[in-house]
């Protein structure tokens, strides 16, 4: 799939992100509904799917080659969108499920119908045969019996993409479970364990929660894998469990307000993360609308921004800069001034192409490289 | 002897303030604790999950409402405080403190016309 065929993509730095396209009101006021909770491109890259807070799944189309339209090409356009979840009540545990979309997992394409999987998990994982509706298999139960004795849950979880048997699981003590189903039914225990040691001396409050995994990601070579947590992005190579291969900061800067995050919440939002389709850059999102792409092969990374101001057809993004302190110089932006309601919790790339889809709160942004 | 003593103090200061300059964490966690001081000394689970699974749900009983109405009388019920260390705690939830339901859009955008 990725990379494959000559040189592959070209790394996420040495290209020009330029504006394509965004989507969403630009209304000021924004209705909790809109949020956007997900996005996700399918494995052509033709389809983006947005799921919303409100329920609500918007697939977009990319145009094709148009000679009556000729800047039209590559363009992203709604295809369908539909309701996908409502919300609903547990009256017997006085619990609201929430209708908000938490993930969208595109199928391998059967038929010429395009199928979509979007699901809702903290203490157990559960395998659904698409056409048993009323029973599942539990693969993963980490419900104590005793719930007072409950000290981590479950973050996030991914499938391999190629061993179909084999799956992670991130907690939010920040380790990797990695489950081998061929090896038994439930899979309470893993095959291989994830953990970076912790220095005992730096340890504080805050290094529990700060180390949560927000989201885990396979390569799409299968070899490596990503997690997410507050301040930084790892990755992984699935052979050592000792300690991530790669540590990239992402807002090293917010250390040092760990209080004010912690009060204001901020502290527990879960970005995300993904990969380009070669594996050769990485993508996560921050504050303020920024989102950071990391480099592997050359270790440069670049800050851009998801703005209605830098929304020029074809306009190049430029990049950003964060001024954790002393002296500010003329383009950065100071960390008092960074606005943590703008959050980029959610980014994903194209499986090919150099084109990125961001989403900023109730907005879709559409990057794509000046050569495309 | 009573020399000695003033001596280990400030040396353990002495070790905190550098902590402070070297660890900005440790900075926010000693901001952290002056502002909540019996933040993390709840036995049983962490306070972060049980926050986390519950998020913000409140359970109201009409029950125990009405019986801890009736026992107070005519003094306020004790209402919900911005207080980060508590859970559920002794506080009987109002139907005014409740999050409202959130209405399906569906229904609302039905209902509209």
């Amino acid at each position: 799939m990725a990379g494959a065929g000559g040189g592959g993509c070209p790394a996420g730095n040495d290209f020009q992100w330029c504006f394509s396209q965004v989507k969403g009101a630009v209304d000021e006021d924004v209705a909790e509904a809109d949020i956007i909770s997900t996005v996700e491109f399918n494995y052509s890259g033709d389809l983006l799917a947005t799921g919303d807070k409100g329920g609500r799944v918007v697939i977009f189309q990319r145009e094709q080659e148009n000679k009556i339209r000729p800047h039209s090409r590559g363009e992203y356009n709604v295809y369908s969108t539909f309701q996908s979840h409502e919300p609903e009540f547990d009256y017997l545990k006085s619990l609201e499920i929430e209708e908000k979309i938490n993930k969208i997992r595109w199928l391998p394409q059967q038929n010429a119908a395009h199928f979509l999987l979007s699901t809702n998990d903290d203490l157990r994982i559960n395998l659904w045969h698409l056409e048993i509706t009323d029973r599942s298999f539990n693969i993963v139960d980490i419900k104590p019996a005793n719930m007072e004795e409950l000290t981590e849950v479950i973050t996030a979880a991914e499938f391999h993409p190629h061993q179909c048997n084999v799956l992670v699981y991130s907690s939010s003590k920040g380790t990797i479970r990695l489950c081998d189903m061929r090896s038994s039914a439930l899979c309470d225990r893993h095959s291989k364990f994830f953990e970076e040691p912790e220095d005992p001396s730096s340890r504080s409050f805050f290094s529990e929660i700060i180390s949560s995994i927000s989201d885990v990601k396979f390569s799409h070579s299968g070899r490596y894998m990503m997690t997410r947590d507050y301040l930084s992005v790892k990755v992984w190579d699935l052979n050592m469990e000792s300690r991530p291969v790669e540590t990239h900061q992402v807002h090293e800067y917010l250390r040092s307000k760990l209080c004010s995050l912690y009060e204001n919440d901020c502290i527990f939002d879960k970005f995300e993360c993904c990969w380009n389709g070669s594996d050769s850059a990485v993508m996560t999102g921050s504050y303020n609308n920024f989102f950071r792409m990391f480099d592997r092969s050359t270790r440069r990374d670049v800050t851009l921004e998801a703005s209605r101001e830098s929304s020029k057809p074809r306009a190049s993004l430029k990049p950003r800069k964060v001024c954790a302190g002393g002296k500010r110089k003329k383009d950065e932006i100071s960390v008092d001034s960074l606005d943590f309601n703008k959050k980029i919790l959610h980014t994903a790339w194209h499986p090919v192409d150099n084109v990125i889809a961001v989403a900023a709160t109730n907005n879709l942004y559409i990057f794509q490289d000046k050569a495309n | 002897m009573s020399a000695e003593v003033p001596e280990a103090t400030s040396v353990k200061e002495q070790k905190e303030m550098e902590d402070k300059v070297t660890s900005p964490e440790k900075a926010e966690e000693a901001k952290l604790k002056a502002s909540y001081p019996h933040l993390g000394q709840k036995p049983g689970g962490s306070d972060f999950l049980r926050k986390r699974l519950q998020k913000g749900q409140k359970y109201f009983d009409s029950g125990n409402y009405n019986m801890a109405k009736a026992k107070m009388k005519n003094k306020q019920l004790p209402t919900a405080t911005p207080d980060k260390t508590k859970v559920t705690g002794d506080h009987i939830p109002t139907p005014q403190d409740l999050p409202q339901r959130k209405p399906s859009l569906l229904l609302a955008s039905l209902l509209a016309d």
